[in-house]
C-alpha cells in the first residue's frame, strides 16, 4: 500500500495529543508513515509509541537547534520523507498553526494541493485519490472535495475520525534535512499560560463550557472555570467576554477565535451573534443559559435554560459532582 | 521600507452568507466588505510606516471589480497605492492558485516586508500566507499579535495554542497578524478624498506570466465536489428557570449520556 504521511508534532517532551487520531486518519487511506523531527537523539524516545499508534514507517530527521526554527524544518523533513518514499497517497497534518504552515508549505513544494480544516477524510478507490469534507461559513455547509492535480496535503480538525489505527512495526528511516536553507524565522522565547488545572485545550476537548459578557465581570467568570472542571472540559469564551478583559485571548471562541466541534457544548451568559454561533455550531450537543429568553443561541441549542447563570449553573455544579459521587 | 498588505473583500460576516449551489463558490452577489482582519493588516503596515520614515505602503488584493473598494478603503487609511490583480481567468482559484499570483504580482518588487490577516473569514483556510512566504523564499512570521521592525531586523509575539512565543527573523520577511495588532483607524475626509488621486496598477494573468493552464477553478489542485446547506438546528428544548434548572438541565445531560 502507498504511504500516508503524518507530521508528529512534539512538545514539552511527549507526542502531541492530535498524534493517535492524525494515524488512525492515515490508516483510513493507506500505510501511516510518522514524520519525526527533533533535536539530536531525541528521536527513539518517540519510536515504540508511534509504532502502537499505527506507524508502520517513522521518518526521523534530526537537526541541532530544531526547537528554535519556526516551521521549515518541518517542511523540509516532509519534502524528504515524500522523496525518500516514493509512494504517498496523501499527507495529514495537524489543525495546529505550525501543522498548517508545515502542511501549506509543503504543498507549493510538492506541487500539491491543500485542503484545511478537514473534518472527514474516505479513500475514493474508483480514482486513486482521497475525498475530503469540509465546513464552510461555521457549519452552515458542509463541502467535499476531492484533490485536481498533485498530492493531497490535508490539516485535519480534531474529533474528526473515529477509531484508531492498529499497531505497526514502527520501522525507522532517518531522513536528512541538514542540506534545507530556507530563510527560517527564530523561536527565541516561549511563553505558556499556566494553567489552574490539568484542562484539555480548547481545539480537541470533548467538552467545551463557555462563558460570554454574561458573566459581568473576570472575578465572576471563575464559575465558567468551576463547571468546566467538574465535567472535565475545557474553557473557552465570547469574543465580548475577551474583549472585556474576563479572560485570555486564546480561549476565544468564533469566527475570529478558535472553530471547536466538541461532543457537548455549553454556552453561559452568550448572546449566540452569528460570529459566535460560525465557531461552535457544529458541536454535536449545544445548552445554552442566559437570561435573556430571545438570545440567539436559543435557536441553536439543543438545550436551554432561560434564567439568572448564577443560580442555575452552581445547581448544575452540584447536580453533576452527585452523580459522580 | 517597502511594505506590501494583502487584502480581499469577503461577504459581510454580519449578514448571512451563502454558497452559490450552481457554482459551488462563495455567493459574492451580497454585501462585500474588506475583511476586518485586513483592516488591522493596513493598520500594521501604517504603523511600521510611520515608525520608518521614507517607508511606503503597498495595498494588494486579487478578486473582481468590486474588490478596488478594499484597496480604496486601505488607501483612504494612509496606504500609499494598489496593485489590483483582475482577471476572469483566476475566478474560482484555490489557495495554492491564489498564492502563485500573489507571489508574481510582489516578485522582483523589492518588498522589505510582506503583511497579511492570520485567516480570512470567509475561506478561513490560513494557508496563503505560508505559501507565499514559500514561494517568494522570505522567512515567515506568522499569527503575531505583535510586530515591531528594527534596523534589518523583524520581531513579533507569535500566538500558539498554549501561550505565545516570541519569534524574529531577518528581512525581507512575511508576516501574518491577528485580530489583537492593532484596532484600524477610520479614514478620516482628506484620506478619502486623496484616496481617489491614488495610483492603483492593474494586473491580468498575462502581466502575471501565468501559465493558462494552471488558474481558475477548471484547473485548480482542489476541487469541490458537492456542497450540501446543513439543516438548520430544530427540536431544542428550552425551558425557564424555575428555580430547578440546573436540575433539569444536569437529567438532560444524564439522559443524553453526557456526564
Amino acid at each position: 500500500m502507498s504511504h500516508v504521511l503524518v507530521l508528529v508534532e512534539v512538545a514539552n517532551g511527549a507526542l502531541d495529543s492530535s498524534t493517535p487520531e492524525l494515524l488512525a486518519a492515515a490508516a483510513v487511506l493507506g500505510d501511516p508513515a510518522a514524520v519525526l523531527v527533533t533535536e539530536p537523539g531525541e528521536a527513539d524516545a518517540f519510536v515504540v509509541e508511534l509504532g502502537e499508534l499505527g506507524a508502520a514507517v517513522v521518518f526521523t530527521a534530526s537537526l541541532a537547534g530544531v526547537d528554535s526554527m519556526l516551521v521549515t524544518p518541518q517542511v523540509a523533513a516532509l519534502h524528504a520523507a515524500v522523496t525518500a518514499s516514493g509512494d504517498v497517497r496523501a499527507v495529514i497534518v495537524g489543525n495546529s498553526p505550525d501543522g498548517r504552515e508545515a502542511g501549506a508549505r509543503l504543498a507549493i513544494r510538492i506541487d500539491g494541493a491543500y485542503q484545511g480544516d478537514v473534518v472527514g477524510i474516505e479513500a475514493d478507490n474508483a480514482s486513486g485519490g482521497v475525498a475530503v469534507t469540509q465546513q464552510a461559513f461555521g457549519g452552515s455547509y458542509t463541502v467535499t472535495a476531492g484533490t485536481g492535480r498533485g498530492i493531497p496535503v490535508i490539516s485535519l480538525r480534531p474529533h474528526s475520525i473515529d477509531g484508531r489505527a492498529p499497531a505497526a512495526a514502527g520501522i525507522v528511516t532517518e531522513i536528512d534535512i541538514a542540506g534545507d536553507t530556507t530563510a527560517c524565522a527564530e523561536i527565541s522565547a516561549t511563553h505558556e499560560q499556566k494553567q489552574a488545572s490539568e484542562r484539555p485545550s480548547l481545539q480537541g476537548a470533548d467538552i467545551v463550557v463557555s462563558g460570554g459578557r454574561g458573566l459581568g465581570s473576570k472575578e465572576k467568570f471563575v464559575l465558567v472555570e468551576q463547571l468546566a472542571d467538574s465535567l472535565g472540559a475545557a474553557v473557552g469564551a465570547s469574543r465580548a467576554a475577551v474583549d472585556a478583559g474576563y479572560c485570555d485571548h486564546n480561549l476565544q471562541v468564533g469566527q475570529t477565535g478558535v472553530t471547536v466541534s466538541p461532543n457537548l457544548y455549553i454556552a453561559l451568559g452568550i448572546s449566540g451573534a452569528i460570529q459566535h454561533r460560525a465557531g461552535m455550531q457544529s458541536a454535536k450537543t449545544i445548552i445554552a443559559i442566559n437570561k435573556d429568553p430571545d438570545s440567539p443561541i436559543f435557536e441553536v441549542a439543543d438545550f436551554g435554560v432561560v434564567g439568572d447563570l448564577f443560580t442555575v449553573v452552581p445547581q448544575l455544579i452540584d447536580a453533576v459532582n452527585a452523580r459522580r459521587g | 521600507m517597502k511594505i506590501a498588505v494583502l487584502v480581499k473583500e469577503v461577504p459581510d460576516t454580519w449578514g448571512d452568507r451563502a454558497i452559490d449551489p450552481v457554482t459551488k463558490r462563495v455567493d459574492r452577489g451580497g454585501d462585500m466588505v474588506i475583511d476586518e482582519i485586513n483592516e488591522k493588516a493596513v493598520e500594521a503596515a501604517l504603523l511600521v510606516k510611520e515608525a520608518h520614515s521614507g517607508s511606503d505602503v503597498t495595498v494588494v488584493t486579487m478578486g473582481p471589480k468590486s474588490a478596488l473598494d478594499a484597496i480604496r478603503k486601505s488607501l483612504a487609511m494612509g496606504a500609499d497605492r494598489g496593485i489590483h490583480i483582475i482577471d476572469d481567468g483566476l475566478r474560482g482559484s484555490d489557495a495554492v492558485q491564489t498564492s502563485a499570483a500573489l507571489a508574481a504580482a510582489l516578485k522582483g518588487r523589492d518588498f522589505d516586508l510582506v503583511i497579511a490577516g492570520n485567516e480570512s473569514t470567509d475561506g478561513r483556510t490560513a494557508a496563503v500566507p505560508a505559501m507565499l512566504a514559500e514561494r517568494l523564499g522570505v522567512a515567515q512570521l506568522t499569527f503575531l499579535r505583535t510586530l515591531a521592525v528594527s534596523g534589518d531586523t523583524v520581531t513579533g509575539e507569535r500566538v500558539t495554542p498554549d501561550g505565545h512565543v516570541d519569534v524574529r527573523a531577518t528581512l525581507p520577511a512575511l508576516v501574518s497578524v491577528t485580530e489583537q495588532i492593532a484596532e484600524a483607524r477610520y479614514p478620516n475626509f482628506r484620506g478619502i478624498l486623496s484616496a481617489k488621486k491614488k495610483p492603483v496598477e492593474v494586473l491580468a494573468i498575462a502581466d502575471l506570466a501565468l501559465a493558462a493552464g494552471d488558474t481558475g477553478g477548471d484547473n485548480a489542485w482542489s476541487v469541490v465536489a458537492d456542497v450540501t446547506a446543513r439543516p438548520a438546528r430544530t427540536g431544542g428544548t428550552i425551558i425557564t428557570d424555575d428555580g430547578t434548572g440546573g436540575t433539569q438541565l444536569a437529567e438532560f445531560l444524564a439522559s443524553a449520556k453526557l456526564i
